[in-house]
């Protein structure tokens, strides 16, 4: 204890010292918080904006986080009058002029969500406190964009989710603050279910295995009530459904690797279908072992088993090889469409890197046009007048039809496609072919089955 | 009663992944006492071995896609098909077993670059200190095949002639439905005999004896002449060959990534100190016990009475363990328990 | 003994400055934005903690991450149920994480080396998994547990008109975001550093480095060690409680992943890095692995250009490729170097590493030194 009694005067002063500089600069930190009158990160009379992408950089999604951040490049590119200008030679109504925003050149910063909701809203909050970003995107699961989308709303920063399938991220946890091109996982549902019954019947039995978290959840909720109908399915009513049976439904644990314990029940269930609702690396095992299992040639009830993926993408169904031919399932959008508005991006994304785009970056690609889109329409960058403009904005030419960003709940509304992993592949790209477009209107629900609430336009 | 015995195979199949994994840590951590959290990435190396001879197999002429003008898109001509026809197709679809062979040296290699480069400074050091290194050296290790290889995971088939189930069931006259996946049985076979290899070799030779003894007391079979530290080098290339096999063997079951080997990892930490450190055999009835505990808790049955007990089982049935049993279910005294 | 100019008061005064100033030092950095120095402060605080337990007693947890987790949730909650003061998600938090230590450390001090360390995981783990599935309606699972517009607040409700949108954290009106977080968790982290201080030199440290020496002796004199390891258990827990609970009071936000291994792993590699046993150390492997988590991640090829243009052409692109390979996507490799690097040429962490060249760090001369010869199993 002694050490603490004896505090000379040299020492005092010292201590005096560095107590004055820190009072000192205190105030400086508090006032650049704050934003008297105006709106967060405010570009001024600064000559260019900053966007902030938050990808998965490090982790299981890294490859689809590079994916998408090749896209927002690309757009940034695109905006600034630099290449082809892709997409925005297709998309209609457009304002966007090819000289950046507003006459403002667009830059960027990046981050690593490393798909772990703290990690995301760190890099999102450097993004918006060190590096000025005006807007935040990206990000490859639904954890993750719920989080930032969240955090994004008590910033006061418009946040465009990249890659998220959960009924939640425009439902329960819509945000004022958030919008979301991607479909979900009712629209996933939706969508399969009259091609399902189309390809393999109405007279089926069904077992689900899910991955178990929130958006595995909502995945067989949504999966369930469009094939069993929704008497039987909490959270879920008024869907009729095709006359499918439930077997079981059963949960796994995420990262579970080996899934043989759960697929082996399957073989003598008397089921003939099998769901598996698992999403990346889980869906790749899963489907990988499934098959293993001989589940693909087997004959129950007379009829040839079935698998069904309620969401493929390019990059699982690379990891899944060969086992993903002749898989049903839905996604967002395919290099192969033949729009216009694909065509043009496939065209633009090709020559900049020299191969297909995802459709992870599709999604992220379109966000960023509708963004700076948005912001020429405001004549403003101040968010609730960018997010007026968002909302109820109905547009054409980015790939799948006629869409509209919903004012009620900020889910984009657009035409699904239902794909089937492709059994003779032209070439090592070409892996998915599309079964049926399913039109908008089948897949348009009432906003209010999900609850949430937006909450306000200013914060 | 079919659903029990096919539960029971699974947990076998589990079990022997784990116990292989298990071996090969033990025999570096329960024995000559380094904490190695690189062991994930070498069984990680592994599965990349077999990889990458797939690759060199197949190196391609690429036939260019026409109907796609935008980019490079091409259809794979393997040059061994174009070379040899069918007997290349073979070698091809071969390819995981024949890795093996590629794997051993490789292994060997990897196990006395980083015992002699690394390991061999760290015998007297703190736990801490290896924990630090052999962590640092799994991430460089992970990020390395990362950049050449990407995150996502690659699928690798297994030979056509055992891609089917094999009827078991038939085998021991219990009907039809008793069907399992012949590559599952295979890994369960080759679990076994490499199981029986390390032991007999630990076991039954000289060579093993002196290296049990150096284990023991590292100072006094010094003393007597012998050069424990190369013996040591060999057991841990041994580990590394072990882990690294198991690793190619495992992959037409899990599609390799640069992560597998950190998934892995705690699971063996677990299986190794619940089987006790020190002891070889009880790492491996631990990896068993945990798969087939595994496979009957993830059973629909169960679940329904207990929900989420296959998300936790492992770890409860460890936390039971070592509170019954101080030193796991073999362990040896002495050995990293203080 | 001669007074050094870094006796435990200066020790702290120098501390406090340094702590309180980093929004100027750090800036060249780029360090210097109010969320990463908030994380500087709060995993600082987190591994003081754990070094309080791992330093001392050498008894190695693998399950720490359990507490933080429960701490924020139990941030969370209080901000949830009662008012968003931080003053008692605080308390909250920490006493959460207070009642949930005592519980494992009760059960897991039956054991003690890798046992122990197998043990607290295996709780851990069990956590995190369910945290994660079944036990979503108290955790939200995976999304993570947020506040919303419809919550109840109850004190809050009584006292305060309802606004629109949600309200934000505060300290008796004082909003809890930015700077003023920051200052409140550099505050907390302060006196958490001086608690350590005084714990690092009192009888009762003494006797927790006496059980880290030789445990069995220390019962051979018939002295009964578990009450003290057991409250140097449930110290370090209300710690990890605290740095849990101010992650949510600067973001109120609680994720499962809080709990998982990988976040009980770092924050051993973190006491590792700046030096077991050390008073500043683990906070200097805190800093380190955030900084690198944030900043160098952040580095993109665009930026890396911008740096390196100064370069001939050529030179510059070859430069930034291969740069490149380490920021950005690749700060994981950067970071498995670093601690390569570290435990390689600075034995025993970066603080004993500096002492050993040369004596920077003129204190803690007198303290158990983690490099020493271990004990082989030889009996």
């Amino acid at each position: 204890m002694s050490d603490f009694s004896k505090l000379n005067r040299r020492q005092a002063l010292k201590l005096g010292a560095a107590g004055a500089a820190t009072i000192g600069a205190t105030p400086l930190f508090f006032s650049r918080n704050a934003w008297a009158e105006t709106f967060a990160n405010d570009p001024g009379n600064k000559a260019s904006v900053t966007l902030g992408f938050n990808v998965p950089q490090t982790g299981a999604y890294s490859d689809e986080g590079a994916d998408e951040l090749r896209a927002y490049k690309l757009a940034v590119k695109h905006l600034n009058g630099e290449g082809d200008g892709g997409m925005m030679n297709t998309f209609k109504p457009s304002s966007l002029k090819g000289n950046g925003i507003l006459g403002k050149k667009v830059t960027f910063t990046t981050g690593d969500t490393q798909t772990k909701s703290d990690a995301a809203r760190a890099s999102a909050k450097r993004m918006i406190e060190k590096d000025g970003a005006l807007m935040i995107t990206g990000g490859s699961s639904s954890g993750v964009a719920v989080a930032v989308q969240g955090m994004c709303q008590e910033a006061g920063i418009i946040f465009m989710a990249g890659l998220t399938h959960s009924n939640d991220t425009t439902g329960k946890d819509k945000r004022r603050y958030g919008f979301r091109h991607f479909f979900n996982a009712y629209m996933s549902g939706a969508a399969l279910g009259p091609v399902l019954e189309k390809e393999i019947g109405n007279d089926r039995r069904a077992y689900h295995l899910t991955a178990d978290y929130t958006w595995g959840w909502t995945q067989e909720q949504s999966m369930r009530a469009f094939t069993e109908g929704s008497d039987n399915v909490d959270g879920m009513d008024g869907i009729k459904g095709i006359g499918w049976e439930n077997v079981a439904h059963v949960k796994t644990p995420v990262g579970a690797g080996d899934f043989s314990q759960y697929i082996t029940p399957v073989l003598n269930s008397g089921a003939d279908v099998l769901v598996l609702n698992h999403y990346g690396k889980d869906m790749i095992n899963s489907l990988t072992q499934a098959i293993q299992f001989g589940l693909r040639d087997k004959q129950v009830n007379g009829k040839n088993f079935e698998i069904v993926v309620p969401l493929f993408s390019r990059l699982m169904a690379q990891g899944a090889g060969e086992n993903i031919k002749g898989i049903l399932g839905s996604t967002n959008w395919n290099w192969s469409l033949k729009d216009a508005g694909s065509q043009a991006f496939v065209k633009a994304f090709g020559a900049e890197y020299g191969f297909p785009p995802s459709m992870a970056a599709h999604t992220c690609y379109c966000q960023t046009l509708l963004y700076a889109n948005a912001c020429e329409m405001a004549g403003t960058f101040y968010p609730p007048e960018v997010i007026k403009a968002l909302e109820g904005f109905s547009f054409d030419g980015m790939g799948n039809g006629a869409t509209e960003y919903r004012a009620a709940d900020h889910q984009c509304f657009k035409d699904v496609l239902v794909v089937r992993g492709n059994q003779n592949p032209s070439s090592q790209f070409d892996l998915l072919e599309v079964v049926q477009t399913t039109p908008r209107s089948q897949v348009e629900y009432d906003p209010k089955i999900f609850g949430g609430e937006l909450g306000p336009y200013k914060v | 009663m079919d659903s029990i015995l096919i539960q029971i195979l699974n947990g076998l199949d589990k079990g022997a992944a784990y116990a292989l994994i298990a071996l090969g840590l033990t025999l570096v951590f329960g024995t000559l006492g380094i904490v190695n959290f690189a062991h994930g990435a070498i069984f990680m190396l592994g599965a990349f071995c077999a990889v990458t001879f797939r690759k060199l197999l197949t190196l391609s002429v690429k036939v260019k896609d026409e109907s796609v003008t935008m980019f490079a898109a091409y259809k794979d001509e393997p040059y061994l098909k174009i070379w040899f026809g069918d007997t290349g197709e073979a070698i091809i679809d071969y390819a995981v077993p024949l890795s093996i062979l590629i794997a051993i040296p490789f292994m060997v290699l990897v196990g006395y670059a980083m015992e002699r480069g690394l390991i061999r400074h760290f015998y007297k050091r703190a736990h801490a200190d290896q924990i630090l290194v052999t962590f640092g050296l799994a991430i460089v290790v992970q990020e390395l095949i990362k950049a050449s290889f990407g995150a996502n995971p690659i699928p690798q088939a297994a030979p056509d002639i055992v891609a089917g189930s094999a009827n078991v069931g038939l085998w021991f006259g219990l009907g039809e439905s008793l069907v399992y996946p012949w590559w599952r049985l295979i890994y369960l076979c080759f679990s076994g005999v490499m199981i029986f290899a390390v032991f007999s070799f630990l076991q039954f030779t000289t060579y093993g004896m002196v290296v049990r003894a150096g284990m023991r007391d590292r100072e006094t079979v010094g003393l007597l002449g012998i050069n424990i530290q190369r013996r040591f080098t060999i057991v841990f290339a041994i580990a590394a060959v072990v882990a690294g096999t198991a690793g190619v063997m495992y992959t037409p079951i899990l599609p390799p990534d640069y992560h597998m080997g950190m998934d892995f990892l705690v699971l063996s930490f677990v299986v190794v100190v619940v089987g006790g450190m020190g002891s070889l055999g009880g790492a491996v009835t631990a990896g068993f016990l945990l798969g087939i505990v595994q496979s009957f808790a993830s059973m629909n049955e169960v679940k329904s009475i207990i929900p989420g007990i296959d998300q936790i089982i492992i770890y409860l049935v460890a936390v039971v363990i070592l509170l019954t049993l101080p030193r796991g279910l073999m362990g040896r005294a002495g050995v990293m328990d203080d | 003994m001669k007074q050094r100019f870094l006796n435990d008061t200066n020790l702290l005064l120098v501390f406090s400055a340094a702590i309180l100033l980093m929004p100027i030092w750090l800036s060249p950095l780029g360090a210097a934005y109010p969320d990463l120095l908030q994380k500087f402060a709060i995993y600082g605080i987190f591994a003081i903690g754990f070094n309080i337990l791992f330093g001392l007693t050498g008894y190695l947890s693998f399950g720490h991450a359990a507490f933080l987790g429960v701490g924020s949730y139990a941030a969370v909650w209080s901000f949830k149920l009662f008012t968003m003061n931080v003053v008692p998600a605080v308390f909250f938090g920490v006493i959460f994480a207070g009642l949930l230590a005592f519980l494992i450390g009760y059960i897991s001090l039956r054991r003690s080396g890798i046992y122990f360390s197998i043990l607290t995981l295996a709780f851990a783990q069990m956590s995190y998994n369910l945290a994660y599935s079944v036990l979503t309606p108290i955790t939200n699972g995976e999304t993570g547990l947020q506040l919303t517009i419809n919550d109840p607040r109850w004190i809050d409700s009584m006292y305060i008109t309802v606004e629109e949108g949600l309200p934000s954290t505060n300290l008796f009106g004082l909003k809890m975001s930015g700077y003023p977080g920051f200052y409140f968790c550099a505050i907390l982290l302060i006196v958490c550093f001086f608690i350590s201080l005084r714990i690092f030199r009192s009888p009762f440290g003494l006797m927790l480095r006496g059980i880290k020496s030789n445990q069995n002796r220390m019962n051979y004199t018939g002295l009964n060690t578990k009450p003290y390891m057991l409250s140097a258990f449930v110290i370090s827990g209300m710690f990890a409680g605290l740095a849990g609970s101010l992650l949510a009071v600067t973001d109120p936000l609680a994720g499962a992943e809080r709990m998982q291994w990988t976040a009980s792993g770092e924050v051993v590699l973190m006491t590792i890095l700046g030096g077991v046993g050390t008073l500043i150390g683990p906070m200097l492997g805190a800093g380190l692995i955030k900084y690198f988590e944030n900043i160098f991640s952040s580095f993109n090829k665009n930026l890396l250009h911008e740096v390196f243009s100064f370069l001939p052409d050529g030179v510059e692109d070859v430069v930034v490729q291969v740069v490149s390979l380490f920021v950005g996507g690749g700060w994981h490799l950067t970071l498995g170097l670093l601690f390569m690097i570290v435990v390689i040429f600075l034995p025993g962490g970066i603080v004993e590493g500096f002492q050993k060249f040369g004596g920077v760090f003129g204190y803690g001369k007198n303290k158990n030194s983690d490099s020493s010869p271990q004990n082989q199993a030889a009996e």
